[in-house]
């Protein structure tokens, strides 16, 4: 690729034994927003740490534009990070704080002056810039954490769950602002989160991580749509997983039934698991339904109804529906073949893309 | 809500009359009587009117601050590096634990080491430099001042560094800083008020150091402490030493105004 700003190659870190990140690969464009999404304790941290330069890898190499910067000190890297707890310094004012990177490279006082005050523009915080750290709000200061780190230009921005210690609304407001940030400024980002719904709003790319490894990458709808294991099916939005078998290609069977699907390329009768997404369960009548199954409860959440039924063979069935249902009645779902996601056992990211092309490619 | 039980303030309350206001009192008023016991303002003429007095203060001052400054100047990188070690509460420990020992003892062991038959004059005789005067000079009091000041220091200054969010020197570091930059703008400022806490630890009971002005700097070096010692003890003129203690105790109050600590003004001129 010829955009690749960084790259990670064979990485990994322990701590005496536990091992933090394991056999990492993966590259940066530049000008793309990338998320790493996991669960805590996934080592998603770890690889920021790694990049920014606070803690450094067991093996492996970590490249900056083609060149090995494992053993660059923090404040050589053309990198910035916005921290989890933003680590705004209490003793500078807010100009102060935003200006402390270019004071250090004794850029000129007036350039300063004027390049601290257009971040803060950028970051809707123009005429904060002579408030105290301790006098701004949790979303105020989140905002000066990313004005002090853009304003120094970064090649890549690394953001460690910026978002976590604010409210829900805030939240959301903030995920729309970075994403626009990062569109204007061009730079890459590299955005570290445990909310799915967090990722898939703002990513161009997400690499999904569990224990130390990654497991899946692509961009947000891919891996929404095609997750290739019951954790990322799991871990990504909502799911109803069962068990089945694979009958032959575009032909599944799960419940005791037989079912179209889109996927192929696997042996006859390989045992898979199947996702449907709540979202894509039609309730309908009995008798028109591709399965029945009974209401047990119903939540309201405002623009969906929530439905929690079970089949006859006592698998849970989450269905988001528009309409209301009758709990205790039994009801049909139906859903095409484009809905039914097959995953298989044990599979690699490369071996499951290397089979999506072969079947991908017989269609055209 | 806890239910308040006035019995424990009334403990507190006792023991603030007792030990601390009464004292104060009792000084105060002394301070206005002269040796035979008239009511008089003739200590407090004395000791602004004369040059030794005013002489003994800045003396006192003096030292004070050159035993504070070493202190900190050792004081500071050693709480630095005790917080970097793996067992740093059994390092810190080994340091507070001379402070264990009853001052006089280590008084009398430094005249031990320090004296012309002492160790450090064999290992001086042995290395071929000689027998050296070293003790009741000027400069063994300041160590040995400082040696005994310096748990004093290093106790608030490491608490205070123990305190710093590690994620502030990250920033710094990510934000280009060097080391020593991230110590001179990150680090020093933000465990400063370790500093001023140890700065007050030290710098006044420092003011008032008598028994090793005696036994160490051989009254050579005359502090306030060895002028009450004198006129409480010696001349018995109680007014005269009260009055010193007043000086004393002002003193103090100065200095935990200066180094306290002050709301940082909102809004700061660009």
């Amino acid at each position: 690729m010829a955009n690749t700003i960084i790259s990670f190659e064979a990485v990994d870190k322990r701590y005496g034994d536990t091992i933090a990140l394991n056999d990492i690969n993966f590259e940066l464009e530049q000008g793309k927003f990338y998320t790493l999404l996991g669960p805590s304790g996934c080592g998603k941290t770890t690889i920021l740490r790694i990049l920014a330069g606070f803690t450094s890898a067991t093996s492996g190499e970590i490249k900056f534009k083609g060149q090995k910067i494992n053993n660059l000190p923090a404040n050589k890297r053309k990198v910035n990070t916005v921290f989890q707890d933003y680590a705004l310094f209490p003793h500078l004012n807010v100009f102060d704080n935003v200006a402390f990177g270019l004071s250090l490279r004794k850029v000129p006082k007036a350039e300063i002056r004027q390049r601290v005050l257009e971040a803060l523009r950028l970051v809707q915080l123009t005429g904060y810039d002579d408030r105290e750290i301790a006098e701004l709000s949790g979303g105020q200061q989140q905002r000066v954490a990313i004005a002090r780190a853009i304003v120094n230009e970064p090649e890549v921005l690394l953001l460690d769950e910026p978002l976590s210690a604010l409210d829900a609304k805030l939240r959301t407001a903030m995920q729309v602002e970075l994403r626009q940030l990062q569109r204007r400024l061009g730079i890459t980002f590299l955005f570290v989160t445990h909310d799915q719904g967090e990722a898939l709003a703002m990513s161009d790319e997400i690499f999904v991580m569990n224990n130390g490894k990654i497991l899946q990458q692509g961009n947000p709808v891919d891996i929404y749509d095609e997750p290739i294991n019951h954790f990322v099916a799991d871990f990504i939005g909502e799911s109803n997983i069962v068990k089945g078998k694979m009958v032959k290609d575009y032909l599944v069977s799960f419940v005791g039934k037989e079912f179209e699907c889109a996927d192929a390329g696997m042996r006859p009768d390989e045992p898979v698991e199947i996702v449907l997404r709540p979202e894509d369960l039609v309730l309908t009548d009995v008798t028109k339904g591709k399965l029945t199954v009974t209401v047990d409860t119903q939540v309201f959440r405002g623009n969906i109804y929530e439905i929690m039924s079970h089949d006859s063979a006592n698998n849970q069935w989450l269905i988001h529906a528009v309409h209301k249902a009758t709990i205790g009645q039994k009801v049909g779902i139906s859903f095409g073949p484009e809905d039914v996601h097959v995953m298989r056992f044990g599979e690699s990211e490369e071996e499951f893309d290397a089979r999506l092309e072969t079947y991908e490619g017989e269609e055209e | 809500m806890k239910r308040f039980n006035p019995a424990y303030s009334f403990l507190y309350i006792l023991w603030i009359v007792l030990f601390v206001i009464a004292p104060l009192v009792l000084i105060v008023y002394q301070s206005f009587f002269d040796i035979s016991g008239h009511l008089t303002l003739a200590n407090y003429q004395a000791y602004f009117g004369s040059g030794t007095y005013l002489k003994m203060t800045l003396n006192s001052i003096w030292y004070a601050l050159l035993i504070t400054l070493l202190t900190l100047l050792i004081s500071y990188p050693t709480a630095y590096w005790l917080n970097q070690t793996k067992n740093k509460q059994l390092w810190l420990l080994l340091i507070i634990l001379p402070t264990w020992i009853n001052l006089l003892l280590k008084a009398y062991a430094f005249i031990g080491i320090l004296s012309q038959n002492g160790s450090v004059n064999h290992f001086l005789t042995f290395v071929g430099i000689g027998p050296q005067q070293l003790l009741f000079t000027n400069a063994s009091f300041i160590f040995v001042a400082a040696y005994i000041e310096i748990p004093f220091m290093i106790l608030p200054i490491f608490n205070a560094i123990d305190e710093l969010n590690p994620s502030f020197v990250n920033a710094s570091r990510d934000l280009g800083a060097t080391n020593w930059q991230t110590f001179s703008k990150v680090i020093f400022p933000l465990t400063i008020n370790g500093v001023k806490a140890g700065v007050q630890a030290v710098f006044i009971p420092s003011l008032s150091l008598f028994m090793l002005t005696r036994l160490i700097g051989g009254n050579k070096v005359i502090t306030l402490g060895t002028a009450i010692e004198e006129h409480f003890l010696v001349t018995q003129n109680w007014g005269m030493g009260s009055t010193i203690g007043v000086v004393l105790i002002v003193a103090m109050v100065i200095i935990m105004f200066v180094t306290g600590e002050r709301r940082k003004k909102g809004r700061k001129g660009e």
